[in-house]
């Protein structure tokens, strides 16, 4: 096997020997209830992630997500509530807003050459307060269209629901690993993340390929507020605090480099899931708190980031003899 | 006079700020004495910037040696719970204070030794401790807010020393006390050495791995004592709000203070006016009379007009075009620097 | 002519980088392009690869004038570049770095197979049997070199720009990549090669033009040149035999012995060795690159610790653990990589300088500052260090003052045993010299030197006592009159020869 699947093939492992334990504790875990709820209720994140994992590529860092998302909730819910346009027309409205924002952020990032960290940071600030001007409590949403979203699903065999928002994001990280591997885009921004003056050298445009991928991510983030807000039917300038931070690990548990430059989309779904699968578990269990999930990924995070440390040095030594 | 020098662009911006809050809110810069305590907004500044002036201490150093810990924040909560933890169990004042400190070592050494020893990038070794540590807060704390009625600790939060609130005092020391300690002794040169360049600092004899793990140790430290004001100042532990995103905060602060995210030179007066900076901003924001929820949009914008003001590519814009308009050839290091990158 | 540049010029503030520089070069033509540090070679180059903008002068590629804006147009003009380090990127495959930004698409894809194939095709004739689909950086430096070459070849296709191509490739690597060179001059390249290594350019090369201080000083047929006329021209005065004459007239002295390592060894990067060395002596370590040279140096100064043996001095064991355990034994060292391991660079000269020293007190007792102050410009004076002062940053020095910094670093700590490696690598001819008069005097007043070099002549120059590493193994020991290029080179080469003498 080429060496640059290993982090992959060590989180598809990883994913699947956590399924055979809860299986085997729990053997209803394979049932495709279990599955479809898994797809649902991690529909927003595995949408985020995936931009995230463009930028992480890219050797950069989105703080602002999960601020994007929350605005997106609050804007949906409050257009909704407020203007009596279609919620169609407001999700265009949304992610031509939410994607602008991103490249904005990007366009920041190069011209004034500042870490993505801190300027990110700013736009994580900026999106909640925007959130916070439009609204401070939680505006539910009652429009129709709602209703039929969230009804659309196909029943699988074994009475399971693939929903429609799950069905979004399994075609998003197949948009995204099509992104990612499969245009030249990509390629860009994979030679970004493997150094932005050697990248330069090689031809990149680098300064539209940093807006181009923050305004990515800003569009994912949109698209992940849509589906977020299908999913809890309201918006709360509250909602998905921290977000950000949660696709950051599934990115990292998915095999990529937080460094930047080497690593895959569909191992952030892959870690996603594993994610999902780990808060699943304690719910079935009932008597572990909640907090062991927190703990649980802190140590998969941790075994991750040795692996790669490990899986680095192999191949430096190997190159050595 | 160099040092002075290098706080400058902070002070100005510090005193702009206060002049825009006095515009808007005219008794923002009355000091009272009040019942043997000194009362007024400014006050409320120094105790309330405490947590962030305190982590941004700890956060220079780290920063210094070409770091970053965004641990901090869960690190105020785990050292608030177990603060909160040791009082409610009869462990006293003195040992809950020790619990708690040695719990900041803790996590620091945790950290430290990812990075130091480990080899891991500071970002994701201590991302991890970030997305773990709160569920480590909640297993001490029982997943509960951990209240307690202790009026020592407590002292701790709203206490007032010759009228100066306690932890505007604790913070105030703290940054004196890491400032002497690194500039009275070659730490200061060390940590900088380190930061610059780890290996070559390291074939010179300076035992980085150590300096390494403590800075981190300090920065642990310097949350524990975070934690302990925050958890005094509101008479409980939560495991979930405390110290929420003030990570984010102290990181601003320094980089607001002027200090390079890539290490090397730093000045703990800059970051800590930084912190200032932020919490005027806060405190600037309600007192000027803005619903609270223009903080955040406020917030964010003055942070991207101070960034884009410091930012290096600016400075050779700047250079550039004093150069074409033909004034003064001669221009300072600094933005002859900024110019080359 | 296929490139003809007429009257170049670049000024930067305060210097003038290239004054009406000329230069010529014909397809099917290797030509050196030389100078010392600050001659005005890199910034010639940067103003034909669209880097710098020029300020005055004429460059024409088959007739017609150019003025690239960037890399990628002076790409598509056909200048391509290969540099040192910075070349490719070793995260993505072989096959991603040779077609970038010409990736083969279908329905707007990148088609993976095609363009393997397409990277395949490119590799043809190079001699290189590599798998396309792995990371590049699985890949020796030498095959990323050739890789870097292809693609530059492939996309410009006209004049090929090599600077310092061969830095951190060994002696048969360089061969290859010579070879790959010989076939495109053939096939009707033009080659601009700069080198510090003139036994390359003697060996590669057609015609040198010869830069210094911003001026063409000359162009001649590499056949018609000789190696003290082209120094000469470089250095602009007539080389004072300091280094290729200067002999140590107290060869074979006997000397009391200052340290013994005995068996000294770690696996995998050199076999133990026995080595003894003498008060005052300067000891020569010679080798190719990844013979073990630095591998004995770090085992030294305990950069990796030793799996077997030991270091002893007169009063017993010495620990050498660590760095700091060495430099507690009164051991220094100037590692090879100056930037990455040597100076701190955004610390001010004075720093730098008392860095080791402070170490080594600890960060309780600080050296004040007037002490630091007091202790730089001694060494700014002593070792003839150009800055403006001593809180000049070091980042802003030339390579060879960088150099003279690192080494006033571990004289001020007075060691009694100084590994010094590759002390002259990338400096300018001019602080060569004076680094090598140096390792004279310390020596005179008692410090044993320990120097690595890839030179001969300068080995030849200083060392008391040549050691010869080949295969990670310590091979032959020569001394006095049997320190000859000649002995060395067939120490190196042969395995039957000098092995009774390690």
């Amino acid at each position: 096997m080429n060496p640059r699947l290993y982090p992959l093939a060590a989180t598809i492992a990883i994913f699947l020997v956590a399924w055979v334990i809860c299986v085997l504790q729990f053997p209803y875990m394979l049932s495709t209830r279990v599955v479809g709820n898994l797809l649902t209720d991690n529909a927003y994140l595995g949408i985020v992630a995936v931009g995230m994992t463009i930028v992480i590529l890219s050797g950069g860092i989105d703080l602002s997500v999960g601020s994007v998302i929350a605005f997106a909730g609050v804007f949906i819910s409050v257009m909704l509530r407020d203007s009596g346009l279609h919620p169609l027309v407001v999700f265009a409205l949304l992610l031509v807003l939410t994607t602008a924002f991103g490249a904005a952020m990007g366009w920041l990032i190069h011209t004034l050459a500042m870490p993505p960290f801190i300027v990110t940071l700013a736009g994580m600030f900026l999106a909640r307060g925007l959130a916070y001007m439009l609204t401070i409590d939680s505006v539910p949403i009652n429009h129709g269209f709602y209703k039929f979203l969230n009804d659309a699903y196909w029943l699988m065999p074994g009475k399971g629901r693939l929903t429609l928002i799950g069905v979004v994001m399994l075609l998003t990280v197949a948009v995204g690993m099509v992104v990612a591997h499969r245009t030249k885009f990509g390629a860009s921004v994979l030679a970004l993340g493997g150094g932005e003056a050697t990248a330069r050298l090689m031809g990149v445009r680098v300064g539209a390929t940093t807006v181009a991928i923050y305004a990515f991510s800003g569009f994912m983030a949109g698209l992940a507020g849509i589906v977020f807000s299908i999913y809890t039917s309201s918006g709360y300038p509250l909602a998905t605090v921290g977000t950000e931070l949660t696709a950051i690990a599934a990115v990292v548990i998915g095999g990529t480099l937080l460094t930047g430059g080497a690593g895959f989309v569909f191992g952030t779904l892959i870690g996603v899931l594993t994610m999902g699968l780990i808060q699943t578990f304690i719910v079935f269990d009932g008597t572990l708190s909640s907090w062991w999930t927190k703990i649980i990924i802190g140590i998969l995070l941790l075994s991750f980031i040795l692996l790669q440390k490990g899986l680095m040095r192999l191949s430096t030594v190997g190159q050595r003899a | 006079m160099t040092a002075l020098l290098r706080i400058t662009p902070q002070l100005l911006t510090l005193a702009a700020l206060m002049a825009m809050v006095t515009l808007f809110f005219p008794g923002f810069l009355k000091i009272e004495f009040v019942d043997g305590r000194l009362v007024g907004p400014v006050m409320d500044i120094l105790k309330r910037g405490a947590p962030v002036g305190l982590l941004a201490v700890g956060m220079t150093l780290v920063i210094a040696t070409r770091g970053i810990d965004l641990s901090v924040g869960t690190v105020v909560a785990i050292t608030g719970a177990v603060t909160a933890w040791a009082i409610t169990n009869g462990y006293g004042l003195g040992g809950a204070l020790v619990l708690a400190l040695a719990a900041g070592a803790v996590a620091g050494i945790w950290n430290g030794c990812l990075v130091a020893i480990a080899g891991i990038q500071p970002i994701v070794a201590t991302l991890i401790l970030m997305t773990s540590g709160r569920g480590i807060a909640q297993l001490v704390t029982e997943g509960r807010i951990l209240t307690f009625s202790h009026d020592g600790l407590a002292f701790f939060g709203s206490g007032d020393l010759l009228g100066i609130p306690v932890p505007a005092l604790i913070w105030l020391a703290t940054a004196i006390g890491v400032t002497l300690l690194m500039r009275r002794t070659a730490l200061g040169l060390l940590v900088e050495a380190v930061g610059v360049n780890r290996a070559a600092s390291a074939l010179a004899g300076v035992n980085a791995t150590v300096l390494l793990i403590a800075v981190y140790v300090a920065s642990g430290l310097c949350a524990a004592l975070a934690g302990i004001i925050a958890t005094a100042d509101i008479r409980g532990a939560d495991a979930n709000n405390a110290g929420l995103w003030l990570e984010l905060d102290a990181i601003l602060a320094v980089v607001i203070g002027g200090n390079s995210l890539l290490g090397g030179r730093f000045s703990i007066a800059a970051a800590l006016l930084g912190a200032l900076i932020i919490q005027t901003i806060d405190t600037g924001i309600l007192l000027a009379g803005f619903p609270s929820e223009y903080n955040l949009v406020i917030k964010a914008a003055l942070v991207l007009v101070i960034l884009v003001l410091q930012s290096p590519n600016l400075a050779g814009h700047w250079y550039a075009l004093r150069r074409t308009f033909g004034r003064q050839p001669a221009a300072t290091t600094a933005t002859a620097k900024g110019a080359k990158q | 002519m296929l490139l003809t540049i007429r009257s170049l010029t670049k000024t930067f503030p305060g210097t003038r980088a290239l004054d009406g520089v000329d230069f010529d070069l014909a397809a099917g033509e290797i030509h050196a392009l030389l100078g010392e540090n600050g001659a005005g070679k890199s910034t010639l180059i940067k103003c034909l690869t669209g880097a710098y903008a020029r300020d005055a002068g004429k460059i024409s590629l088959d007739g017609q004038t150019v003025s690239p804006k960037s890399t990628s147009e002076a790409q598509e003009l056909g200048i391509g570049t290969v540099y040192q380090e910075v070349n490719l990127l070793a995260n993505l495959t072989v096959a991603q770095n040779l077609t970038f930004g010409r990736e083969p698409t279908r329905f707007g894809m990148v088609d993976g197979r095609a363009q393997r194939q397409q990277a395949e095709a490119m590799l043809e004739g190079y001699g290189l049997d590599i798998d396309v689909s792995r990371d590049l950086s699985t890949y020796s430096v030498a095959v990323r070199q050739i890789v870097a070459i292809a693609r530059a070849v492939a996309l410009s296709g006209k004049v090929l720009i090599l600077d310092e191509p061969t830095a951190s490739l060994d002696s048969r690597e360089v061969e290859t990549l010579f070879g790959v060179m010989r076939k495109l001059r053939d096939q009707g390249m033009g080659m601009i090669f700069v080198s510090h290594f003139l036994d390359q350019v003697f060996s590669l090369t057609d015609r040198v033009t010869v830069l210094r201080n911003g001026r063409k000083i000359t162009t001649e047929r590499t056949a018609d040149l000789d190696r003290v006329r082209l120094i000469e021209h470089m250095l602009g005065h007539t080389l004072e035999n300091e280094v290729a004459g200067h002999r140590k007239a107290d060869h074979g002295l006997p000397r009391s012995e200052l340290l013994r390592f005995e068996d000294f060894g770690r696996r995998g990067h050199i076999e133990p060795f026995n080595l003894s060395v003498g008060e005052g002596e300067v000891l020569g370590l010679a080798g190719l690159l990844g013979s073990g040279r630095t591998e004995s140096a770090e085992l030294m100064f305990g950069v990796a610790s030793a799996h077997s043996g030991s270091a002893q001095d007169k009063s017993g064991a010495i620990d050498l653990s660590s760095p700091r355990a060495a430099i507690a034994a009164g051991f220094g060292f100037a590692p090879e990589e100056r930037k990455a391991d040597g100076i701190v660079a955004d610390l001010s000269v004075r720093e730098n300088i008392a860095l080791a020293m402070q170490a080594r007190r600890g960060w309780a007792r600080p050296i004040s500052r007037s002490e630091q102050t007091r202790l730089a410009q001694d060494y700014i004076a002593r070792l003839d260090i150009r800055t403006s002062g001593p809180d000049q940053v070091v980042g802003d020095l030339s390579g060879g003052n960088q150099q003279k910094v690192v080494l006033a670093r571990w004289l001020a700590m007075n060691p009694r045993f100084l590994i010094l490696d590759e002390p002259t690598r990338g400096i300018d001819v001019g602080a060569h010299a004076e680094i090598l008069r140096l390792i004279d005097e310390v020596t005179k007043e008692g410090m044993s030197i320990l120097v690595i070099s890839s030179e001969l002549d300068e080995l030849i120059a200083v060392a008391n006592r040549v050691i010869v590493v080949r295969d990670r193994r310590h091979v032959a020991e020569l001394t006095g009159s049997e320190i000859t290029t000649e002995t060395i080179v067939r120490a190196i080469a042969a395995p039957e020869q000098g092995e009774d003498a390690a």
